[in-house]
């Protein structure tokens, strides 16, 4: 490989851009392919396969093997509510290999000293998804349980297919929830894709274990989401 | 990247060891059979001096890879390595866990 396709795809996934590397199983030569940019003719549909499923593998073009490696953004978390349990979530999501960032406009709870080593955007939530949009690979996770706060990053993660959308807020709370939404202009079918009350039920209690519940319901649906014809992760 | 992730990426640090000088091969899982501990994709890095980061298998194989490695950071001539099962006469190391695996190894050249 040469050391400038290593630059170039390095550079591409800092910059959460999708790509593909093609590997020439005879030669060993490699080319290169960043979602948006300019792709040969040949290798159109190859590479629109590639993304959509995200799966690695070997295929033969003009009698020739090539393996392509699939590189997708990696999948990060992006939490409303600079609250108890976005303290916990905030450490574990790495360890998982989450890159994970913490929106509140509330001073008094988006502070570093509770957030030490954490990205933490001091803003309301529509003015913090100017600078870093939703995108497929992103899990929006609302924790405020205010809907001043929550229900527009809601609306969102559901317009930008977010691969998880989850909030906090007992069955009451999300009916009520839902009734807000409707009134945003959100189909039942978005709605539907909500997760609440948040996390897998493990019966957690504490606010490290809800933590665990939401983060362990996350990987679920980044794994076993259904990679449908147009390229949407859905479930 | 993954400023909060402790666990280094392998692209990653294949390009700082360049910068560094020294000499890199990735090695990268390209097809798997049956139980395989890493998936198609997954990259194992290695310097000249035996130093790696990443893995192309559960540890079962990275020793091989590395022998094979410093061949290829010499010879710059890409290969395709095989493994499987490890109770097979047939095979030098192998995966305990039953599965095979083939790995394509490069070296990078700047």
């Amino acid at each position: 490989m040469d050391l400038k396709t290593l630059q170039a795809l390095n550079a591409a996934r800092a910059g959460r851009r999708a790509a593909v590397l093609f590997a020439d199983l005879e030669t060993g030569r490699n080319a290169l392919l960043v979602e948006g940019e300019h792709c040969p003719d040949e290798w159109v549909e190859p590479m629109a396969v590639a993304l959509r499923s995200g799966k690695p593998g070997t295929i033969v073009v003009s009698e020739r093997s090539y393996f392509l490696n699939v590189y997708l953004p990696p999948p990060r978390i992006l939490v409303i509510g600079a609250v108890h349990i976005s303290q916990a979530l905030a450490r574990m999501a790495p360890v998982a290999g989450f890159d994970l960032a913490i929106v509140d406009p509330r001073t008094a709870f988006a502070t570093a000293e509770r957030f030490s080593g954490v990205e933490l955007i001091v803003e309301w939530p529509d003015e913090a998804l100017k600078t870093r949009p939703l995108d497929r690979f992103t899990a929006m996770v609302a924790v405020t349980h205010d809907p001043k706060i929550d229900d527009e990053p809601l609306r969102a993660a559901l317009a930008a297919d977010c691969f998880y959308v989850g909030a906090l807020g007992s069955r009451k709370t999300h009916a009520n929830r839902v009734e807000r939404l409707r009134r945003l202009g959100l189909a039942d079918d978005a709605i539907q894709r909500v997760r609440a009350p948040i996390g897998l039920d493990i019966a957690a209690a504490s606010p490290a274990e809800i933590a665990v519940a939401i983060l362990a319901e996350i990987i679920e649906a980044l794994r076993r989401r259904d990679i449908g014809s147009a390229g949407e992760a859905r479930r | 990247m993954q400023a909060l992730t402790d666990i280094p990426d392998p692209l990653v640090v294949a390009e700082t060891w360049i910068g560094e000088g020294r000499r890199v091969a990735i090695a990268t899982v390209i097809e798997t059979w049956g139980s395989a501990p890493r998936p198609v994709g997954s990259h194992l890095v290695i310097d000249g001096a035996g130093h790696f980061e990443g893995s192309v298998s559960g540890g079962c194989v990275e020793g091989a890879v590395i022998s094979e490695a410093a061949d290829i950071l010499e010879t710059g001539q890409a290969k395709i390595l095989e493994f499987g099962v490890a109770d097979e006469t047939a095979w030098r190391v192998g995966l305990s866990c039953g599965g095979r695996i083939r790995v394509l190894v490069e070296r990078v050249d700047g």
